[in-house]
């Protein structure tokens, strides 16, 4: 496959290019792209695993994205401990809601999209360099998006111009849109926003943001089916990742447990967790 | 219709070989050395933007002198054929040997082949393992000839030189500062005068197993090797005597070649063994000769 008979280079790896891993496999080796296999007829969104809520929150000096853990297919639990927070290169995260299969061979794709890139130019893409080549990915995906095989990512960055995170949303039809401060995508998105929007201060330390993430998502499990809660007897907790001028970094597995702990033993007291004021 | 010339297929392989080592041996050398935790690269090069040291992936890197174009292309088939590989199979499966295998089939059918100029390149693949003892460095000449390098590699203008003053110097299990040190001092090596090179005439890069990223290539900035070279000395004094010792002694034509041809002005045709009628096509690769290729 990446050499011919002879064990040669084969001429298009030797042919001037682009620094685009995607448009060069588009024209070497076009199967490998997600968005160019024909699939059956009809919705297949209840076939195959899903993957639901993501969240993310900026804080001054970085940006934390965090997901559940389940993957539904129907009204079934297909995973219980699925990932779907990846580092996407050294200063941005990103994650993704619907389509699991695809979501994962997405980012994948972006990952190397992103080092390939950075290893041909010598240099880094802007954040918005970044954020723009996951959305001509997404695009690639429009035709399965309207089978029900939709993947839905979230991209956030450290942003080196204005020291920084920044959180950008996507359509499925490739459409980018920025987020000021938190977002959410998912099926418990709107659960999660609706925590988010009161339990959100600009002024967040990084693990109070990773908490406010984690309690969002309690909140999203609390009322959407298919968005899994902590699971307090398997110690199975979100995904938590932070990306700071120090570049991306997985919250450790007991960290993040001392914040779900916290905010498990809190809502003990309160099951519908921390109360905003009325007025405050 | 005039009748070609009759070319024997030997003098026409000696041919191709001396166009390409002649355009390798105007460039300035590059140097791969393995360290405790890792394989350095340093390369005299005064453009900071066109690089002879590049990463090629987590635990590969890529070095080479001569063209640059030519080079480069061979540098971004590499990083195609190995982010291609770690897409369709897993990031482990992408190996040294493989690409060092490929390269090899490539130079090695160009040279051979009567349509295309043989290419003025020399490169170096290189690997790091889990211990020093699992790193591998590849050396592969204009044509395709590879050899499997142990500790160090030179390539480039005045690679025998520099070679040989690393061979004198060189310790297994030597830190990062002191191999920094000693490659510098080398590249400063490569003729009759002692240069000492500074650190904007400098590449360096290297692969660290320390490193907690998957990708394990860094390169090293003109800043922090500014001050890694501070805190040691460049060893002139002793290193000058040692070599002037060494050109008094040696009386075998060879040597005086070397010393001869040092200078910037006969570097054209400078470490190119005299074409005698038996000298071997490529460099021999006599694994019992321990000073590398």
């Amino acid at each position: 496959m990446t050499s011919d008979a002879s064990g040669r280079l084969p001429e298009a790896f030797l042919t001037p290019g682009g620094s685009s891993f995607m448009d060069f496999l588009a024209g070497h080796a076009p199967d490998l792209l997600p968005g160019r296999r024909s699939l059956g007829q009809g919705d297949l969104s209840s076939e195959v695993p899903h993957g639901t809520t993501i969240v993310a929150a900026t804080f001054p000096g970085g940006v934390i994205m965090a997901g559940d853990r389940r993957a539904t297919m129907g009204n079934i639990i297909a995973q219980r401990d699925i990932e779907k927070v990846f580092p996407a290169d050294e200063y941005s995260a990103v994650a993704f809601a619907g389509s699991a299969g695809f979501g994962i061979e997405m980012v994948r794709l972006f990952q190397v999209e992103l080092e390939h890139y950075e290893k041909l130019e010598g240099a880094t893409l802007s954040l918005d360099g970044k954020a723009n080549r996951l959305s001509a990915l997404i695009r690639g995906n429009l035709p399965m998006a309207m089978q029900g095989l939709t993947v839905v990512p979230l991209f956030a960055g450290y942003d080196e111009d204005i020291k920084g995170g920044r959180i950008f949303s996507y359509d499925p039809t490739g459409g980018r849109y920025e987020e000021t401060h938190f977002y959410s995508v998912g099926s418990g998105s709107l659960f999660a926003r609706g925590a988010l929007k009161k339990l959100y201060r600009e002024d967040l330390s990084e693990s109070d943001c990773a908490t406010v993430a984690i309690q969002s998502l309690i909140d999203a499990a609390d009322d959407d089916s298919a968005t899994g809660g902590p699971d307090m007897l398997r110690r199975i907790f979100p995904v938590v990742g932070v990306v700071t001028a120090d570049g991306y970094r997985r919250l450790p597995e007991d960290e993040v447990a001392a914040l779900v702990d916290a905010a498990w033993a809190q809502r003990h007291e309160r099951p519908d967790g921390p109360a905003a004021g009325s007025l405050t | 219709m005039s009748v070609p010339f009759y070319v024997s297929p030997e003098q026409l392989m000696r041919d191709r070989a001396d166009f390409a080592r002649k355009g390798i041996a105007k460039g300035r050398s590059a140097i791969a050395l393995q360290y405790a935790d890792g394989i350095l690269f340093v390369a005299e090069n005064r453009s900071p933007a066109l690089h002879k040291v590049a990463e090629i992936y987590d635990r590969m890197a890529f070095a080479a002198v001569g063209r640059y174009n030519e080079f480069e292309n061979l540098r971004i088939a590499g990083v195609r054929l190995a982010d291609m590989r770690g897409y369709s199979y897993d990031r482990r499966d992408v190996t040294g040997r493989a690409l060092a295998n490929a390269y090899a089939q490539t130079l090695g059918a160009i040279f051979s082949s009567g349509g295309e100029k043989p290419l003025e390149v020399e490169i170096l693949v290189a690997e790091i393992g889990a211990g020093v003892a699992d790193d591998q460095i590849y050396r592969l000449t204009y044509d395709g000839s590879i050899a499997d390098v142990r500790g160090y590699a030179v390539m480039g203008g005045a690679a025998d030189t520099v070679a040989e003053y690393i061979g004198e110097h060189y310790t297994e299990g030597i830190s990062l500062a002191g191999a920094l040190r000693l490659a510098v001092d080398a590249l400063g090596h490569d003729g009759t005068e002692v240069r000492e090179l500074t650190p904007d005439q400098l590449e360096v890069a290297v692969l660290d197993r320390t490193r907690t990223q998957v990708r394990k290539f860094k390169r090293i900035s003109e800043e922090s090797l500014a001050g890694i070279l501070s805190e040691s000395s460049p060893a002139v004094d002793e290193k000058a005597a040692d070599s002037d010792a060494v050109s008094d002694e040696g009386s075998s034509p060879d040597s005086t070649s070397d010393a001869g041809d040092s200078g910037e002005s006969s570097a054209g045709d400078a470490p190119v063994a005299p074409p005698a009628d038996d000298a071997p096509v490529a460099p021999p690769e006599d694994p019992d000769d321990d000073r590398p290729l």
